[in-house]
């Protein structure tokens, strides 16, 4: 290398990285949870390609890790919206306000079903809560009877419940940090847990131990954390007919010739059955808007308004042919007038 | 004399005897040997053989062959030939309306909407560029091949069973026999799929493409490449020429080889909290990438750089001294100029590492769905590695086999490199 290229090299570098501030964004920026991103993603770019702004920026953080990004302050290097599959905690809007984002905007998508299924070749069996509660919790009562727990002494699926068939225990689900295991744990989970009334009553009593109870997973193997991946809990299932799978409703719409979803409380994982709220595990999915951003970074407004347009978010819409199950119109009618008129839903008390 | 004494044994005779055992062990060493080759073999030729026989199909894509009337009255009907009224003009009903004509017959809304859902969403778009391009197209009538939806595009490759029960299949037998009739008229086609190589990431993958991302880390790579090849130069012709032998230069050494073991989510974490947090970067732009991966890769070229200097015999230096050159001068006519192919050898080798790299890029936001293309260093963009790992975690099974295919693009850049480094090796290498 010559020496003149090599000064002229060092002199493009110095020009190249002045150290600066973020001036302006011309695009919506979109952080949090990974069961909202397959549909914000097809509603944000439906919206990049007919309108004329540019593409909103979304980023699967999770959405603990988005309320984190979306609560940092307002201005250009915070993000404008947040998904989440769970409603914001009071801890996130007290945190939000310490940073000066006062002004949050609510608006709630559709639901999600979490899908109990096994591979298409196997038995169809039936689950109620309470099956899943004593094959999966790390802690199940006494099987004797006595009101105490003992570690989960199940192996197979008959010792669970007699009509079930004696092959052994094995679940592969979500690891910790994703949204559908913080999902499943409390409406499956507690769901079952609950039934048992010595458990139930100490809701009231010691909240935090109920807790423990109820939401603990065992980790002697039974339960296989398949990571993130649900298309590869899909994969496992086909090659191990023995096993039992959790993931998104999404996944088993996209893949019914290969896995079949297991009725729950005597209720198969079906499209209505999950609108009409008859379906036990399934949850509302929510995104945040940043109030004071509106008029600020162009495009929020007119993103907003294409979510809660009928043709994304109806019963014929394009969010309903990826597995989003829409809310009654009601409640759609009602959320689409806060959105429009931009009223603040989410308050510290 | 003591005949019964056996005679002391030969020194030959005892090499004999242990031949057969010397000869059987290092057969078995062999043996051995070849054996972990083949199966390293083995495993590359089966990783190779899962991804191009999963992926090769997507570069092929189902086309279905329209008659397009570009119908004036519905698009521009007061004939203004305005760009937003062009822009914003229903393409989707000129789709809808030549899909009528193939088949008169589909009248309930029902079906109609099963018909529709044959062609992707892409052709409305075709259809718009196509006009905004050329204006003069209003009022022709025109045959069109246009991308089929993706459930098509799976059923045509085999991947969806067209046998299997109706209620099993995103697509209706009715829809089958559709395609059937359309494949008989010679309307149906697998096309080069030019939109895998032009597009950016879509959540239809049939118009999902790799350009966004490889725009994305070209830009990457560049910020990588203009800060890390002269400062990891600069460093490594300073401590190999001048630097003078002490302690300090010591710890710098041992902390240059250290750092180039650190995993490489730390860079990440560095690059979140000193250039998004503190100087306040733009999240997710390519500028910060690079510079997180300018860290990780500097210790490798500083490293591979005084390897190359190091290998530059003193006799030059010292010849250059002789006829009176300074310091500076002998490093920088004679020493560098025959250590720079070693130096680029490394350097390559560092950009192939960072082209294959995702997890730094996790914590500044590079992991994110960007559809446009980006156009310089500051605007969103993801990476090829990202986007592998955002289409393998999606639920559409079109995506299965574009990610194979994102994955072929991804190793055949990665094997140019490589190539790259062990041809400059070859060409410009001199032995002493």
């Amino acid at each position: 290398m010559s020496r003149k290229s090599f000064v002229l090299t060092m002199a493009l570098l110095t020009a190249a990285i002045p150290c600066f501030a973020q001036a302006a964004r011309d695009y919506v920026s979109i952080v949090g949870s990974s069961t909202v991103y397959p549909f914000a993603t097809v509603v944000a770019e439906t919206f990049g390609k007919t309108s004329r702004f540019k593409t909103p920026k979304i980023e699967s953080t999770g959405s603990g890790g988005g309320f984190k990004l979306f609560c940092g302050g307002i201005g250009v290097a915070h993000p404008d919206i947040t998904n989440s599959s769970r409603a914001i905690k009071k801890s996130e809007i007290d945190a939000c306000a310490a940073n000066g984002v006062t002004d949050i905007i609510e608006v709630k998508i559709g639901y999600d079903g979490i899908v109990i299924a096994n591979a298409k070749k196997a038995e169809q069996l039936q689950f109620s809560r309470k099956d899943l509660f004593l094959a999966l919790a790390k802690n199940v009562p006494d099987p004797k009877g006595s009101e105490k727990l003992v570690p989960n002494p199940f192996k197979t699926w008959k010792e669970v419940n007699s009509d079930l068939p004696n092959t052994a225990i094995e679940v592969l689900g979500p690891p910790p940090t994703s949204g559908t295991r913080d999902a499943f744990v409390e409406l499956a989970m507690e769901g079952g847990c609950k039934k048992f009334d010595w458990i139930a009553a100490k809701e009231k009593e010691d909240e935090k131990q109920y807790k423990s109870i109820c939401h603990a997973i065992r980790e002697d193997g039974a339960y296989v954390e398949a990571g993130e991946n649900d298309n590869l809990i899909v994969q496992k299932l086909e090659a191990n007919p023995n096993a039992v799978g959790i993931f998104g409703y999404s996944f088993l719409d996209q893949n019914t010739d290969k896995v079949q979803g297991l009725m729950i409380d005597g209720v198969a994982p079906s499209f209505e059955a999950i609108a009409d709220n008859s379906y036990p595990i399934s949850r509302p999915l929510f995104f945040y808007v940043k109030k004071a951003h509106v008029g600020m970074i162009p495009g929020i407004k007119e993103y907003l308004h294409e979510f809660v347009s009928e043709k994304a978010w109806g019963e014929e819409g394009y969010l309903s042919d990826r597995g989003l199950i829409p809310m009654p119109v009601a409640e759609r009618t009602a959320v689409a007038q806060d959105v429009k008129t931009l009223r603040v839903n989410v308050s510290r008390h | 004399m003591n005949e019964l004494v056996p005679p002391k044994p030969k020194t030959i005779d005892l090499v004999n005897a242990s031949l057969a055992k010397r000869r059987a062990s290092e057969r078995l060493f062999r043996g051995i040997g070849l054996i972990s080759i083949m199966m390293a073999l083995m495993f590359l030729f089966m990783l190779f053989y899962s991804i191009v026989s999963k992926g090769y199909t997507a570069f092929r894509q189902t086309h279905i062959q329209l008659e397009v009337n570009f119908d004036q009255q519905l698009l521009d009907p007061a004939a203004t030939r305005h760009h937003d009224v062009l822009s914003s003009a229903d393409y989707s009903s000129l789709v809808k309306a030549s899909l009528s004509k193939l088949f008169p017959d589909v009248t309930s809304r029902n079906e109609k909407r099963q018909l529709h859902g044959l062609v992707s969403a892409g052709a409305a778009y075709q259809l718009r560029d196509m006009v905004m391009a050329d204006p003069a197209l209003l009022g022709q009538t025109l045959q069109l091949w246009v991308p089929a939806d993706d459930d098509v595009d799976m059923l045509i490759k085999g991947h969806i069973d067209r046998d299997g029960p109706e209620t099993e299949r995103r697509l209706r037998d009715v829809q089958i026999a559709w395609l059937d009739q359309l494949a008989a008229q010679e309307k149906l086609s697998l096309k080069f799929n030019m939109l895998f190589f032009a597009n950016g990431d879509s959540r239809e993958p049939e118009l999902a493409g790799i350009w966004g991302a490889l725009m994305g880390s070209i830009y990457t790579l560049l910020v990588t490449l203009l800060l890390s090849f002269p400062m990891g130069v600069a460093t490594a012709v300073y401590l190999e020429e001048f630097a003078p032998k002490s302690k300090w230069v010591d710890l710098i050494e041992v902390n240059i080889n250290n750092l180039a073991a650190v995993p490489s989510i730390i860079f990440g974490l560095l690059g979140l909290a000193v250039f998004i947090n503190f100087m306040s970067f733009p999240r997710s732009a390519p500028l910060v990438g690079g510079l997180v991966l300018a860290f990780m890769t500097l210790p490798t070229i500083i490293i591979a750089s005084r390897g190359a200097l190091k290998s530059v015999p003193p006799s030059i230096r010292e010849a250059a001294l002789g006829v009176g050159a300074s310091k500076m001068q002998t490093v920088y006519f004679h020493v560098l100029p025959l250590a720079t192919p070693g130096m680029l050898t490394g350097t390559i080798i560092g950009m192939a590492r960072a082209l294959g790299e995702t997890a730094p890029l996790l914590m500044i936001g590079m992991v994110a769905f960007i559809v446009d293309i980006p156009s310089d260093i500051f605007d969103p963009a993801t990476a090829l590695p990202v986007q592998i790992y955002l289409w393998a975690d999606s639920p559409e099974r079109a995506f299965v086999e574009r990610t194979s295919a994102a994955i072929i693009v991804l190793l055949g850049f990665l094997f140019v490199m490589n190539a790259l480094a062990i041809i400059l090796r070859k060409k410009f290498e001199r032995r002493w």
